[in-house]
């Protein structure tokens, strides 16, 4: 089986951006792959641009790491210039002149989510293309495609800070279940008026899916534990 | 549909320039708009689908937006196109406005700057992926053109971009006539935006209906058309043919 190590390094990634009653939650996997090799199994997706705008990143890494380097660069010169911080809206319009001037290089979907002064909690989502959509939340990378429909059930207007990052952990979660090229950890990053709060959860902290099983430390601890006679029926 | 270029570009890297122009394929997209004149001005019809590939991802895209106080353009394919066009026509309108000469951009001079940047750029071979309508009402003229991505322009009294083409505007060919009411208008837009709705896959059922007179340009609120599902034939159409559809 060809493993293609050789080739470029992608976050296939689920990314995930909700707005809540007050900030904005981010959430990411933490696998990044070169073919089906698993090249990092804790890597963070989800980038600082300002002290107040994040963005999750998907995709191509280097592509994905490339436009935030330049974009954080730009929104430094900016901050100086305009003697406060730069807003969600200015950060995801500078992520779009690069992704839509460059579309046939690219190949990276990031979500940009951040809290300003003027317009609170927003997220943007920046598909292939270089399109920008300003949304209630967002969720891009291949990890996405499995949570169409776990949105459109369980998304609600005016969440709490706690529902909104419940949601976020349980629907990449939901996602690392189920995509191939997403795993590892959950990753949150929550931002409102008071500032950023990062939150790691590891894959053993998190709910049990479908033909899931309880992680044990080893098959001697079930024969022990179920007495004498485990396999007679 | 894809635009291949019969030369070998090879190495892209060493070739930067080669294809570092070329749009080869679409994104996210947007389906139908339609369009007809009617008494007051043009009415104009899209749903509010941003669709990528087979996904139906967004549903809440605005296709159809106001271009300074005599425009109305809509537009299917690609969204991040039509996002730069506006782009363009917003510094379009703010220099016009900047003479300060009491003249304002019509509909007419819109839809041939549009022209103009939709040929130029299919010559480039780096087009802008989408068919945009333009409509709008200036000195009591009512005024409705097209334009393609590959520069195709020109005027009718009704137009329809890709699937409704097709579907829409046989329905226009039969049922326009010219000094339709604004009900007669609405009713007939529903109706192609309806058989739409059935017959075209990237179709979602969340439309929005513009209007456009010589007051000004108005976009409905998004609403959702009723469909209809009770023939008899539908209820169960194999019993005389297990394992037929």
């Amino acid at each position: 089986m060809d493993l293609n190590l050789d080739a470029p390094h992608s976050m296939g990634t689920t990314i995930i951006g909700v707005t809540y009653n007050g900030g904005v939650v981010l959430g990411a996997d933490s696998r990044t792959s070169t073919g089906m090799y698993v090249a990092n199994r804790a890597s963070d997706k989800i980038t600082q641009l300002t002290d107040n705008v994040y963005v999750c990143r998907s995709g191509s890494a280097a592509d994905s790491q490339v436009v935030s380097d330049y974009v954080r660069y730009f929104l430094h010169q900016h901050t100086i210039q305009l003697g406060q911080p730069a807003t969600v809206k200015v950060s995801a319009n500078l992520i779009r002149m690069l992704a839509y001037n460059n579309k046939n290089m690219l190949q990276t979907g990031l979500i940009v989510g951040g809290w300003d002064k003027y317009e609170g909690g927003k997220i943007y989502g920046i598909p292939l293309g270089g399109t920008v959509v300003e949304q209630p939340f967002a969720i891009e990378g291949s990890g996405s495609s499995y949570l169409y429909g776990f949105f459109d059930l369980a998304w609600k207007e005016n969440m709490t800070k706690e529902e909104a990052e419940q949601l976020v952990v349980k629907a990449v979660s939901l996602a690392i279940a189920r995509d191939g090229a997403s795993g590892g950890v959950v990753r949150t990053v929550i931002i409102n008026s008071e500032g950023v709060t990062r939150n790691f959860y590891p894959g053993d902290k998190l709910q049990l899916w479908h033909e899931e099983l309880e992680p044990q430390n080893s098959l001697l601890d079930i024969l022990n534990a179920a007495g004498p006679e485990p396999m007679a029926m | 549909m894809t635009f291949t270029i019969p030369i070998d570009n090879g190495d892209s890297l060493k070739n930067a320039e080669a294809d570092s122009q070329r749009t080869l394929y679409p994104y996210v997209t947007g389906t139908s708009i339609v369009a007809i004149k009617y008494k007051d001005g043009v009415l104009m019809a899209s749903d509010m689908g941003g669709s990528y590939g087979s996904t139906l991802r967004y549903k809440n895209i605005e296709r159809m937006k106001a271009i300074g106080k005599h425009s109305l353009l809509g537009a299917s394919g690609e969204i991040s196109d039509f996002q730069e066009i506006l782009r363009y026509l917003d510094e379009l309108v703010l220099n016009d406005n900047m003479w300060d000469d009491g003249n304002s951009l019509g509909p007419k001079e819109v839809h041939n700057y549009l022209t103009r940047v939709m040929y130029n750029r299919r010559n480039k071979f780096n087009p802008l992926w989408n068919t945009l309508v333009l409509g709008g009402v200036k000195n009591g003229e009512s005024y409705l053109g097209m334009v393609s991505m590959i520069g195709v322009s020109f005027e009718d009294n009704h137009v329809a971009t890709g699937f409704g083409n097709h579907l829409a505007r046989p329905i226009l060919r039969d049922e326009w006539h010219a000094d339709l009411s604004f009900e007669d208008g609405v009713k007939l837009l529903e109706k192609c935006m309806r058989v739409l709705l059935y017959r075209d896959r990237s179709a979602i059922n969340k439309l929005q209906i513009a209007k456009i007179t010589e007051e000004g340009v108005t976009v409905s609120q998004p609403y959702s058309l009723k469909t209809f599902w009770e023939f008899k034939a539908f209820h169960n159409p194999t019993a005389g043919a297990e394992g037929s559809w």
